[in-house]
């Protein structure tokens, strides 16, 4: 009878020892470069002592602004990541034909298809919205600060520590061969016994708890601290989907970590939720998935759908058409964002009339989705487009998204998803939708608010190299697959036998690199405009003839935002005290009440890391340690009393009137 | 049979001139192309235009597939109504209104007219009622569970059994057993020509996925449970069947070659399978389902006419508990305290089932039975295959009392109720 073997742990180590490097000349590559790289980062830092700088001016900060663009720094660097991920698959599909087994063995490709997933959207997609909203909604809103500015910077290092588990697995030991969902068995213990899938469980739940306090936090931010006169239906769009967002993700967010909680009992301690036997039901788990994941499409769309309202309302100089039918559209899309789970899998095996239930449920979807593009483009309709490249991603996105949008109904049509699914049609959409509607939206959001939050504007010539690059590689990358979808090809396959399809992927993979040069250009764009930054400079504050009131401060805004809040009297706030000539309060300046920075944001979110680290590799005492920490560091915060402090008037008051010179020499 | 065509797995029309195709399409379907005002626009759809002919989803062989491709085709159209205007729309709007433009009217504060509203809001959910409509119906019309309602448009349905074909997803490779014909395959499927074919699925280890795209949809195989798929083949081919259901290492080698042949075709691939020789039997099968990637097409002679409820039931290995049986006894409430103690350490932990690091050691549910047929049963087994008990105080396993209805009868057949093994065989396993 064979024993079942034991995982063989140390007391010390648990089962760390030296084959958890793995043995792979491209990951030591890799390895050796990342190592070099950061090494020279750190020499950077020392040389131009600039560790205290970063510690004191950003990473203890509560200031949502700098929080906001930290969330975007984290996004574009794990962004590089999943783009490699990316082109080294598109390499792979080329390659692999004619008996080539291409050049990644089966257990490198198929973490490299799961990293993809997992880090585009909770790495990169995810950190990107929020540092959106972080940044924006307070400015829109006329606050100071958000509701929570310390558990905010929590939330970005609990982000940060995710991240940090996710590389980490790249160098130390594995990351999970299942997908980026991790369905079960594939992902319990008995098909997956080594550490990919625990990386991918801690490293989510790390994430997951900075996603739900700063869901938690702006939620309460929009209703709490809005404006005097700034009542729901006078919130600015952005705002608005921000609010549907943060609902979507405190009621949705629970659901991925109590589902993570059920798989990890399964792995670690021999519990049965989704095992095979003795009473186990992986559909459980594939429906709780999806019970977050659907509404996790939507957290990730809607809030760039407010920042495609904002852009077309300021570029074509006109209000937002149908504002009334745009929020209950967000609304309709909200609620019904959680009826919809079930078509990511009709082919599951469902009756006829469950399939046809949330087929239909999907396409209603597709009602308010069509009324916000038609909102957009009857916006446009009588106005005066100026054409920045805030309003190029914006034509580029609804020229994309309604192909997306429609191959997303084809998708939902039950008998049109089984010969469908898990197909590269399907990979093809979601790219189309992911890409072509959050992506584009978020460029159009970071060359929007750059200036408002840095003072400069970006370079236009190298965005329009990157726009156009990004915009024909999108396509030259994506169309083929969904040709190669009708093809009857499948996704997450390493080798293919048929010569045919070979063109194709080769076209993709050409493709992928046009977007490789987009996505340089953006670089070269930030370089470029950092460099030049005096001839780019803004002093109005107000460089797009905005219309909410993010425009109606300097930028960078002072660390207060606004010296007096604002009070609304419609929509368009900004766009209304230009009209009729209102002026900033000058005098009378009095002391302002800010929150003071905290470095205990860093050192729980690091705690929990190093839990989350211990926890992958069963070294117990130190998971035990690090969980003592997290409860100590957390008391002993209780009684930091030290905690806010007055920006005092003649402070403000010198900061307003440098302000004031500021716009006199800009002519306002 | 085996070595037919070399590689070549889409429709052998497919090597016909695009021409040739057009006419042939257009002859084979003639009568259908009057019923679907939609038909002949098949060839106008851009996606088509693009794909070319290789496009083996649109221009499939088999009924279902082409009747799903339909739906694909007549939903693309219903919705390029409205794509097409409003991508129009945007690229004009964006030229005419565009701010060097000082001829284009500039109205800055139109910002809501409640018939334009209520237009944008109305003319998607029309479509919206439309397709809905065309998905109640086709979900229905299409369900794979549904046994087949015609061969082709061109052809009824006779009164003529569907083909059984038992499909186990394994770990890297298809397992097909033909129940009547008492032979099975590896890595490769053969089924007669504008024959109904029943597949019922499921698989050992993962989720999987079973797809011959020129057939018809996609289903899930999935471990513990089965799922059923109806499809049929309207030409003769051969054609690529695959897992598109993502399931560890070896997922990228899990293709088979799909036969569609003659009705003299099909009895000669039966035969050649039946001469092979191997039997499949739940032994050979424990040996067969161990990990192995890229596997070449194998044939069995004898199967175990159990066999496949037994997988379902994931009680092929000697001892172990059916599902069904369990479920039933749990349905009942279960063993009481006895019953916790009714496990034995797995027969073969393998793949699968190692030990949790904080858990307790993998462990199996014990079959009920007398002691008579347990000692029969031990004995018949393979030495090296024996269960050991883990614990041998008597009344512990075996000779367990079933638990009783409330007038003393026992109601729980020590059978499937999962899934019924094919008459002839044994209705307890």
């Amino acid at each position: 009878m064979a024993v079942p073997s034991d995982i063989q742990t140390t007391f010390l180590l648990g089962r760390l020892d030296w084959n958890a490097i793995p043995q792979d000349p491209i990951v030591w590559a890799t390895g050796v470069v990342v190592a070099i790289g950061g090494a020279g980062l750190l020499w950077m830092l020392h040389k131009y002592r600039l560790w205290s700088y970063l510690w004191h001016e950003w990473f203890t900060t509560v200031d949502h602004k700098k929080i906001g663009i930290m969330y975007v720094v984290l996004a574009l660097v794990m962004f590089v990541r999943g783009f490699a991920d990316a082109i080294m698959m598109r390499l792979q599909q080329a390659i692999a034909f004619g008996g080539s087994e291409g050049y990644l063995n089966s257990h490198h490709y198929d973490q490299i298809f799961s990293a993809h997933g997992v880090i585009m959207i909770f790495f990169v997609a995810m950190p990107f919205v929020t540092g959106l909203m972080n940044y924006v909604v307070p400015l829109q809103i006329g606050a100071r600060d958000v509701s929570f500015p310390f558990l905010n910077n929590l939330s970005f290092w609990m982000t940060v520590g995710g991240a940090v588990l996710v590389m980490m697995s790249l160098f130390v030991g594995e990351f999970a061969q299942t997908g980026w969902l991790a369905f079960p068995p594939l992902s319990g213990i008995g098909y997956s016994p080594y550490v990919g899938v625990d990386y991918y469980i801690w490293g989510l739940q790390v994430a997951g708890v900075g996603t739900t306090l700063s869901g938690i936090n702006l939620l309460v931010t929009i209703i709490k601290m809005r404006a005097p006169g700034m009542t729901m239906m006078r919130m600015p769009i952005f705002t608005w989907t921000s609010l549907c967002t943060n609902i979507l993700i405190v009621a949705s967010f629970p659901v991925l970590t109590a589902t993570l909680v059920l798989l990890t009992l399964d792995r670690y301690v021999g519990t049965n939720f989704f095992t095979n036997d003795l009473g186990g039901n992986a559909m459980m788990y594939v429906n709780l998935i999806w019970i977050w994941g659907h509404p996790e499409v939507y957290i990730l769309i809607l809030p760039l759908f407010g920042v495609y309202s904002e852009v077309v309302a300021t570029f074509t100089g006109k209000r937002l058409f149908g504002y009334t039918s745009m929020v209950y559209a967000t609304v309709c899309i909200t609620i019904l964002s959680y009826l919809v789970w079930l078509h990511h899998f009709f082919t599951m095996g469902s009756g006829a009339s469950v399939n046809s239930f949330f087929g239909i449920t999907t396409m209603i979807i597709s009602v308010p989705t069509g009324a916000k593009i038609f909102n957009w483009l009857f916006t446009m309709y009588r106005s005066r487009i100026r054409f920045e490249l805030p309003m190029m991603w914006t034509i580029a996105f609804m020229l994309t998204f309604v192909i997306g949008g429609m191959t997303g109904v084809l998708l939902a049509v039950p008998p049109a998803d089984f010969v469908l699914h898990n197909s590269l049609f399907l990979v093809a959409h979601f790219h189309n939708v992911i890409i072509g509607g959050v992506l584009f939206g978020l460029f159009a959001a970071v060359y929007y608010w750059w200036p408002k939050a840095f003072g400069f504007r970006l370079d236009p010539w190298w965005g329009k190299v990157s726009f156009w690059f990004w915009v024909v590689g999108f396509w030259t990358a994506f169309a083929p697959l969904y040709i190669l979808g009708l093809m009857g090809v499948t996704r997450r396959v390493r080798v293919f036998d048929d010569p045919s399809l070979q063109i194709w992927f080769v076209i993709a993979a050409f493709g992928a690199v046009l977007i490789a040069i987009g996505i340089a250009a953006m670089f070269i764009q930030f370089g470029v405009s950092i460099a030049r930054r005096d001839q780019l400079r803004d002093e109005t504050g107000d460089p797009w003839d905005g219309r909410t009131l993010e425009w109606a401060t300097s930028s960078p805004p002072p660390a207060y935002n606004f010296a007096f809040t604002p009070v609304s009297h419609g929509l368009d706030t900004w766009w209304d005290m230009k009209r009729y000539g209102q002026t900033r309060p000058r005098a009378a300046y009095v002391p302002i009440h800010m929150p003071r920075n905290t470095g205990t944001g860093v050192i729980i979110a690091g705690l929990s890391t190093i839990c989350g680290f211990a926890l992958v590799w069963y070294i117990w005492w130190l998971a035990a340690l690090a969980f003592a920490g997290i409860v100590v560091a957390s008391i002993l915060h209780t009684f930091n009393y030290a905690r806010d402090y007055h920006i005092p008037a003649e402070e403000v008051r010198a900061t307003e009137d440098a302000r004031d010179r500021q716009l006199a020499s800009a002519g306002v | 049979m085996f070595d037919m065509g070399h590689g070549i797995y889409l429709n052998v029309n497919l090597k016909a001139s695009p021409s040739e195709q057009l006419r042939k399409s257009r002859g084979q379907r003639g009568h259908h192309h009057m019923k679907h005002p939609f038909k002949h626009l098949l060839w106008l759809a851009p996606i088509m235009l693009l794909a070319g002919c290789e496009a083996v989803v649109l221009r499939p062989s088999g009924d279902i597939a082409a009747r799903q491709a339909n739906l694909l085709v007549q939903s693309t159209l219903l919705m390029l109504i409205i794509i097409i205007p409003v991508m129009a729309l945007t690229v004009w709007f964006a030229w005419r209104y565009r701010a060097t433009n000082k001829q284009a009217s500039y109205d800055p504060d139109w910002d809501h007219s409640t018939k334009l509203e209520l237009v944008i809001w109305a003319i998607p959910l029309l479509i919206i009622v439309c397709l809905g409509a065309l998905t109640w119906v086709g979900t229905h019309l299409l369900d794979p569970y549904r046994p087949l309602d015609r061969i082709s448009a061109e052809k009824p349905i006779e009164d003529e059994q569907p083909l059984q074909v038992q499909v186990v997803a394994m770990d890297w490779k298809w397992l097909f057993i033909y129940p009547e014909q008492g032979i099975a395959s590896v890595n490769e499927l053969a089924v007669p020509v504008d024959r109904p074919v029943e597949f019922t699925l499921t698989s050992t280890s993962v989720m999987n996925a079973f797809y011959i795209p020129a057939m018809a949809g996609m289903i899930y195989a999935m471990p513990g449970m089965q799922t059923t798929l109806n499809g049929v083949f309207n030409h003769p081919g051969e054609y690529q069947g695959l897992a598109s259901h993502y399931s560890g290492h070896g997922f990228s080698g899990m293709r088979f070659k799909a036969h569609a042949l003659d009705g003299a075709g099909f009895d000669t691939w039966v035969a050649e399978a039946a001469d092979s020789g191997e039997a499949l039997d739940r032994a050979r099968y424990l040996e067969l389902e161990k990990p192995s990637e890229n596997v070449a097409p194998q044939a069995f002679a004898q199967v175990d006419p159990q066999l496949f409820s037994r997988v379902v039931n994931m009680c092929v290995e000697e001892g172990r508990m059916c599902m069904a049986e369990m479920m039933a006894y749990d349905a009942q409430g279960g063993l009481g305290l006895p019953g916790i103690a009714n496990v034995a350490a797995l027969t073969d932990p393998g793949r699968g089932t190692p030990r949790p690091i904080l858990g307790l050691p993998p462990f199996q549910v014990t079959g009920i039975c007398t002691v008579e047929e347990l000692n029969e049963m031990l004995a018949s087994a393979d030495q090296a295959e024996r269960p050991a008990r883990r614990d041998l105080t008597p009344m512990r396993g075996q000779g367990l009392e079933a638990p009783q209805g409330i007038l003393g009868r026992n109601l729980i057949p020590n059978r499937l109720t999962q899934s019924t093994p094919p008459s002839g065989a044994d209705q307890n396993l």
